[in-house]
């Protein structure tokens, strides 16, 4: 068995069992965060929420799936078909990619590469694609200025997450999320991670997250009132379906991202306690939760604001905070918190 | 240059609003909701309510409509339509009695002209149909819903009456 995992057939069955094991449970988990989003939000308007099918109406997002694919798919008369039905995949094959290289804890992830980071900044930057593609190829008013829409706000914002992440690599001196993780370990638990010492980038960076994935306030791209649906327009059944789930993939990926980040990944908050999986899913969860709440509090944005936010605020504020934590990190202002190679990195 | 307002800078960088947004989406959240449970919960119904019509029967079983065809004069709709011939024992009667439940607009004009308080709108708004042509109601299906939701419909115009 052993030799036969290191032949070319092998290794290739190997590795898609193990992109299986990804992408089965995160897909299922991901149609009972869509329950839990619904829910969240019903709550706030005081509402119940999904609660028929199944106990709880816990099966709702299957039923939708189901709903979703034995509908009909719609093709608008003037529109560019392959284009129309490839840019769904763009957008959820970008999304589920980024997961590659993802950590759950020390040793459970697809791809340990040491430019972890930066693949996911260039994959999640790929995802605006399948946005542009889709409002284009529809062939239509509104789906194109969502396209329009979402493609000038997903730039502007990654250049802050950008920004962000850097002062998180000065930090640890690695752009591999198994050393970012490990930077954050130490004696005093949760207070080691960087959400205190880089606190106002993460806030920075949940914030940039939420632009980036067009969840509201920043959902311009989709804006019911003026633009119907966005890019979104023409689609019906399995490309919409498609459509949906890579937002809310990259919408988990992103807390997965904060969760890595900056609340210190699979590592126990407490002392003592042993790290693992569970923290991160706990921790993503947590993330996820105030998305939602988010979604149910904020009113949407103007774009003009959304702009003036994206580069007269975030963009300087992140800028800054790069020299700060560079001139930290080289003279070990606060006690070697902005320093942690000697703990982890390489 | 006009006076820089630091209250309004600082709240803005501390995302007071959004703190306070929270607060308040926090204690919604835990509130007792306000949802009914539609088909196994319903909320109250006004003895005023009109729902779907119905013929009424005096208590010996004759019906009360005296085919005077107030209700389709008046009806907006002209949702109802009546035929009329006097019965063997010489009193005037409908032989048929129709509403076009599809054109009706539920104003309750008809039960206002009724002198005879035969025709009603009940509390029943759970009607629905596959076809439209279920929705063609004849004056069986009147007299019938008459019997059916006798209880009710008399207890509403009870509770009514002072008002009118």
């Amino acid at each position: 068995m052993a030799e036969f995992l290191t032949t070319p057939l092998g290794i290739g069955i190997y590795i898609v069992a193990q992109i299986l094991l990804l992408v089965v449970p995160l897909l299922v988990a991901l149609a009972f965060l869509m329950y839990a989003d619904r829910k969240i939000w019903a709550a706030v308007q005081m509402r119940r929420g999904p609660n028929v099918v199944g106990f709880f109406g816990l099966m709702q997002s299957f039923a939708d799936f189901l709903k979703y694919i034995v509908k009909e798919v719609v093709i608008p008369a003037g529109a560019d078909r392959a284009v129309f039905l490839m840019a769904p995949l763009v957008s959820l094959v970008m999304a589920l990619v980024a997961w590659a290289v993802i950590p759950f804890n020390e040793t459970m992830v697809i791809s340990n590469i040491n430019v972890a980071i930066l693949y996911v900044f260039a994959v999640s930057s790929l995802e605006v694609y399948g946005v542009i593609m889709g409002g284009w190829a529809s062939n239509s008013k509104y789906p194109f200025l969502g396209a329009l829409r979402s493609a000038a706000q997903m730039i502007s914002y990654e250049v802050s997450i950008g920004l962000i992440i850097i002062g998180v690599i000065l930090t640890t001196g690695s752009m591999n999320f198994g050393d970012i993780v490990n930077a954050q370990k130490g004696d005093y638990g949760m207070l080691n991670w960087y959400w205190l010492p880089h606190f106002p980038m993460m806030i920075l960076f949940f914030i940039s997250a939420l632009a980036e994935t067009n969840r509201p306030p920043f959902d311009l791209p989709e804006a019911e009132s003026e633009l119907v649906a966005g890019y979104q327009v023409e689609y019906s059944s399995t490309p919409f379906l498609l459509y949906m789930i890579g937002e809310l993939v990259a919408v988990v990926l992103m807390c997965a991202l904060v969760a890595l980040l900056f609340l210190g990944g699979w590592l126990s908050p407490i002392p003592g306690l042993p790290d693992g999986m569970l923290w991160m899913f706990a921790k993503m969860g947590f993330v996820f939760f105030f998305f939602s709440m988010i979604k149910a509090i904020t009113p949407r944005y103007r774009y003009d604001q959304l702009m003036r936010l994206g580069w007269k605020v975030f963009l300087p504020f992140s800028l800054g905070w790069v020299v700060f934590v560079a001139f930290a990190a080289k003279f070990d202002w606060f006690w070697g918190a902005y320093a942690r190679w000697s703990v982890g990195g390489g | 240059m006009a006076q820089f307002d630091y209250t309004r800078a600082v709240k803005y960088f501390l995302l007071v609003d959004f703190i306070k947004g929270f607060a308040l989406g926090m204690k919604y959240f835990f509130a007792p909701k306000v949802t009914l449970n539609y088909p196994h919960e319903k909320g109250p119904l006004s003895p005023r309510f009109r729902g779907e019509h119905a013929l009424r029967r005096y208590a010996n079983g004759e019906e009360r409509c005296i085919a005077c065809k107030l209700c389709e004069a008046i009806c907006p709709a002209q949702a109802i339509t009546i035929d009329a011939e006097p019965r063997e024992d010489g009193s005037r009667r409908t032989t048929r009695y129709d509403i076009d439940m599809t054109k009706c607009i539920y104003c309750g004009f008809c039960q206002e002209a009724c002198p005879v308080d035969a025709i009603v709108e009940g509390p029943n708004f759970e009607f629905a149909t596959e076809t439209r042509e279920e929705l063609f109601y004849d004056k069986d299906r009147l007299l019938a819903n008459g019997d059916r939701w006798e209880g009710e419909i008399a207890r509403n115009l009870e509770l009514d009456a002072p008002y009118r």
